[in-house]
């Protein structure tokens, strides 16, 4: 097993396949160049083609295609119900898939590591287990037998909190620790595992402004330094432009994906939507904005404050942004 | 044989059971819904022990069983709202058990007397008895009733409840003391150890067949009805205790519901959201 | 030397049954506590609490077919895990409604063999002592069962440990991480089972469930890890256990004189003073020690 926590520079070995991107193949906007080397190169992690998902009677999920590479960091958006986390549920393989596969770092038996943050985590204050504890069971939570201690794996565990700053967290109980600090937590935990495939649910959800900045410096520098690929959703693309290499964008059950420059654009968002989407790039902001109701998606202050108003007008038409 | 089901002498256990069905049947939603099982079972056991300590003291049966229920629900509510429900329910629970033993082992009263309260006994359900439970029915059944929004919205969402001004810890008092009366009444028909089946098993299988709070409810109500009068005509055929039906049924009732929802996530062809396009 | 001749009644150390009591009643302890931590953690009190009455049944169905009563247990035992398994409900809302609704099935069964006890043998003594029971009735002859049934048990917690921890802690964390969480709760509930049985059997249905939960609950409080948690579940059920016995047969010298106050309820007493002193103590400890930063 490698040391999750060394840092595993990406080495490109051999001609990795190119992928079959739904949209634009090849990088051409300013954030999806920043990496030294190319996607293309890199060793591919992830690869969904065509799945469907349907939960009780619906069809969730239809059709969704995307891969990911080594050391690449992509955001999952879509709004509330888009169907995110039941992406990164089949991904698991934690919820079955109706149509299409999944494979990662290309074994479709055996299921590989792979690190996993969920949306809501909900702990008793009382268990009596600590952050140690925590990230010592996301490397052999898994196992049968009483666990030994051994100073080995408590230098790992030491390390793995160090990397995501919450070493002083190590003896306190999971329980009781703050949203944030939970978090890293449960990050150091996924990690722990030595995964080369990261997802996490809603990782910015619960965090003020600059947590969630650091929240984002720290998952790109781990997928950099370690060669790890991190899937992370999100509703909001704005905390990931300047990380993002690749988007997986749902909405209407089906995905546009590729590299951000490519996806987040006005015809690709206006197809996927069956709306015009405006994409407004302002101050380093990426500001989507759908269709002829968007002054209604885009909150309740360009709408007069009349009742009368608002009873007369008819039901804006479905959009992605509910 | 069965003509003497409806003599006069019956027609007091008939009274008796549809009242507790209605008052089990309301509450008992309501339990299936904010998962209050165990609550649910552990109540009844203080009357168990009022039971103990009435033949300790030589009072009514009844009243020892309405105090200490009451007491019971009183520690649920206030150490429960701290710490975890199912430790505070144990607790309390065994707390009830081992108090109830200590007055049976203490007093010299024959113990038959409190055992019966145990498994109840429908079939001498006196006159006298008739229009306490039907009070108590009465009062239970309104206590659900008015507070019936708060309940759903503590129970969906407690946090949402709290921040508008409804306190979840008063709404489950009542309602706690809504199953204690619930059970009292019930105990002398079903004893103490099967109130909670009759409580659970209806509205188990209501909420699988309609997805709608009323009309599951008033679901609940009749399922209770249908059991405890099975149960009734049960118990007078054979001569076994009526809380053997009732437990059976209930188990019947949890299946069905199992059943119905099976039956209703069959792959159907609704509408696929985002794909009419 | 007169203060240990009050504390400890005269007769008490050379008194057989006693002896019997307090060496089964701190095996039966030491069993429970582990289980009985992972009991609470995982909201399972009420199973717990449930399977004490459901073996209560078939230890008097046992007593009523003439059959051993130890039989009953292991057999009720293994008959009430299998239904919860099946009927079993993935949600925990729903787990409880299972519980409830085989616990409600075993409880209709058992007022029908008080029922046919009493009309056939014209007493209700078997049903009932099982169901409230007494640990100086324990017999030497217990001992291959108590081995049978706490062994395995505590074999299925040592094996499972760190995927049942990992459950206790998040389901979906335990999942991602490659637990069978199907297989490793259905192995839990049977370990639950066989130990709840193995105490019910032996100490009764009242002191089984106090012992499973009350012990396992005060030690969350006490400690921050998962192994201490379970040695300090472990002396406090023994310690309760033993002062229980103690008071108990002390107690035969109290009012009324000769009777004798029941063991579960000194016991029962002991582990809610220890619950409520764990739990006042952790309110007033601080949310949580300031360790250095950046250590
Ligand atoms: N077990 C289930 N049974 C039926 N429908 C489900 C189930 N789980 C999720 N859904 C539905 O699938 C859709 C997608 O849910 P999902 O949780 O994946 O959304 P999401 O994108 O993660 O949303 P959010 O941003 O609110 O977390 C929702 O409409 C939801 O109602
Ligand atoms: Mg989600």
């Amino acid at each position: 097993m490698p040391d999750p926590t060394l840092p595993a520079p990406a080495t490109p070995t051999g001609a990795a396949p190119a992928g079959a991107l739904p949209i634009g193949a090849v990088p051409t906007g300013a954030d999806a160049g920043r990496r030294t080397t190319p996607p293309g190169q890199r060793l591919p992690v992830l690869d969904v083609e065509g799945l469907g998902v349907r939960l009780g009677g619906r069809q969730v999920l239809s059709d969704v295609s995307f891969h990911l590479c080594q050391g690449e960091v992509a955001g999952l958006i879509g709004s509330n119900g888009a169907g995110k986390t039941t992406l990164l549920r089949a991904v698991l393989g934690l919820t079955p898939v109706s149509a299409g596969h999944v494979s990662v770092a290309g074994s479709r038996g055996r299921r590989p590591p792979v690190g996993y943050v969920p949306q809501k985590v909900v702990l008793d204050p009382d268990l009596p287990i600590r952050a140690r504890d925590l990230v010592q069971l996301g490397q052999d939570g898994h196992r049968w037998g009483l666990p030994w201690p051994s100073a080995a794996k408590r230098a790992a565990t030491e390390e793995l909190l160090a990397g995501v700053g919450a070493l002083h967290l190590a003896d306190a109980r999971v329980g009781q620790l703050s949203g944030g600090e939970l978090q890293r937590v449960l990050v150091a935990h996924a990690l722990a595992g030595g995964p080369r495939l990261l997802l996490l649910d809603e990782p910015l959800a619960n965090l003020d402004l600059r947590s969630a900045r650091d929240t984002v410096a720290l998952l790109d520098c781990i997928a950099r330094q370690q060669g790890i690929a991190v899937l992370m959703s999100t509703h909001d693309v704005n905390p990931l432009m300047g990380v993002m290499d690749r988007v997986v964008y749902l909405a209407g059950g089906r995905a546009a994906t590729g590299p951000t420059a490519d996806v987040v654009r006005s015809d690709v968002l206006s197809s996927l939507y069956g709306h015009h989407v405006d994409v407004l790039h302002a101050h380093g902001r990426v500001i989507v904005s759908i269709g002829d109701d968007a002054h209604r998606d885009d909150g309740c202050d360009a709408v007069p404050a009349s009742a009368g108003v608002l009873a007369d007008e008819p039901e804006p038409s479905r959009s992605g942004w509910r | 044989m069965l003509s003497g089901l409806f003599s006069a002498f019956m027609l007091h256990s008939w009274e008796a059971t549809s009242v507790v069905a209605v008052a089990a049947g309301v509450v008992g939603f309501f339990v299936v819904l904010r998962g209050s099982t165990f609550a649910a079972h552990a109540i009844p056991q203080g009357a168990f022990t009022g039971a103990a300590a009435a033949a300790l003291l030589g009072t009514s049966t009844l009243l020892g069983a309405g105090v200490f229920s009451f007491l019971a629900v009183g520690a649920l509510a206030r150490w429960g709202r701290r710490g975890r429900h199912d430790v505070v329910t144990a607790l309390v629970l065994v707390i009830m058990l081992a108090t109830g033993s200590l007055f049976l082992s203490v007093g010299s009263q024959y113990a038959q007397q409190t055992f019966s309260l145990l498994f109840g006994e429908p079939l001498a359900v006196s006159s006298a008895y008739l229009w306490p439970t039907v009070g108590l029915a009465a009062a239970c059944t309104g206590l659900v009733l008015v507070s019936y929004r708060r309940l759903l919205l503590t129970s969906a969402a407690p946090e949402l409840a709290g921040a508008g001004g409804v306190s979840p810890a008063a709404v489950n008092f009542w309602f706690l003391l809504a199953i204690g009366a619930a059970t009292t009444l019930a105990l002398p028909v079903v004893g103490a150890l099967l109130v909670f089946s009759l409580m659970i098993g209806p509205p188990a299988a209501a909420r699988s067949l309609t997805a709608r709070p009323g009309v599951a409810l008033g679901l609940s109500v009749l399922l209770a009805l249908v059991t405890t009068w099975a149960a009734l005509v049960g118990a007078y055929w054979s001569n076994w205790p009526l809380g053997f039906f009732v437990g059976v049924a209930a188990v019947l009732w949890y299946l069905l519901g199992r059943g119905a929802k099976a039956w209703g996530h069959r792959p159907r062809t609704a509408p696929a959201v985002g794909s009419s396009r | 030397m007169s203060v240990l001749h009050a504390v400890f009644a005269p007769g008490f150390f050379s008194n057989g049954p006693v002896q019997a009591a307090l060496v089964m009643g701190a095996v039966v302890a030491l069993v429970c506590a582990p289980v009985g931590v992972l009991a609470v953690l995982r909201g399972q009190a009420f199973a717990g609490h449930a399977f004490a009455d459901i073996t209560s049944t078939g230890g008097s169905a046992a007593v009523l077919l003439g059959i051993s009563p130890v039989l009953g247990f292991a057999a009720s035992a293994a008959a009430g895990a299998a239904s919860m398994e099946g009927l079993g409900a993935r949600q925990r809302g729903d787990r409880d409604l299972v519980t409830g609704t085989v616990l409600g099935g075993a409880l209709g069964l058992s007022a029908l063999l008080l029922y046919l006890s009493t009309t056939r043998q014209g007493t209700s003594g078997a049903t009932v002592s099982v169901l409230f029971g007494s640990i100086f009735a324990v017999s030497a002859a217990n001992w291959p069962w108590v081995l049978s049934l706490g062994l395995p048990a505590l074999a299925v917690v040592a094996a499972a440990y760190r995927p049942l921890l990992l459950g206790s802690v998040s389901p979906e964390l335990a999942a991602a991480r490659g637990v069978r969480a199907r297989l490793v709760s259905a192995m839990y509930l049977g370990a639950l089972a066989a130990s709840v049985a193995l105490s019910a059997l032996t100490i009764g249905a009242v002191l089984s469930t106090a012992l499973l939960v009350g012990p396992a609950a005060a030690a969350l409080g006490l400690s921050s890890r998962p192994g201490r948690a379970m040695a300090w579940a472990g002396a406090i059920a023994v310690v309760s256990v033993w002062a229980g016995i103690v008071l108990a047969y002390d107690s035969y010298s109290w009012p009324p004189v000769g009777r004798g106050w029941p063991v579960s309820f000194f016991v029962v007493a002991l582990v809610t003073a220890f619950y409520a002193v764990s739990r006042a103590g952790v309110r007033r400890r601080p949310r949580r020690q300031p360790a250095g930063r950046g250590s």
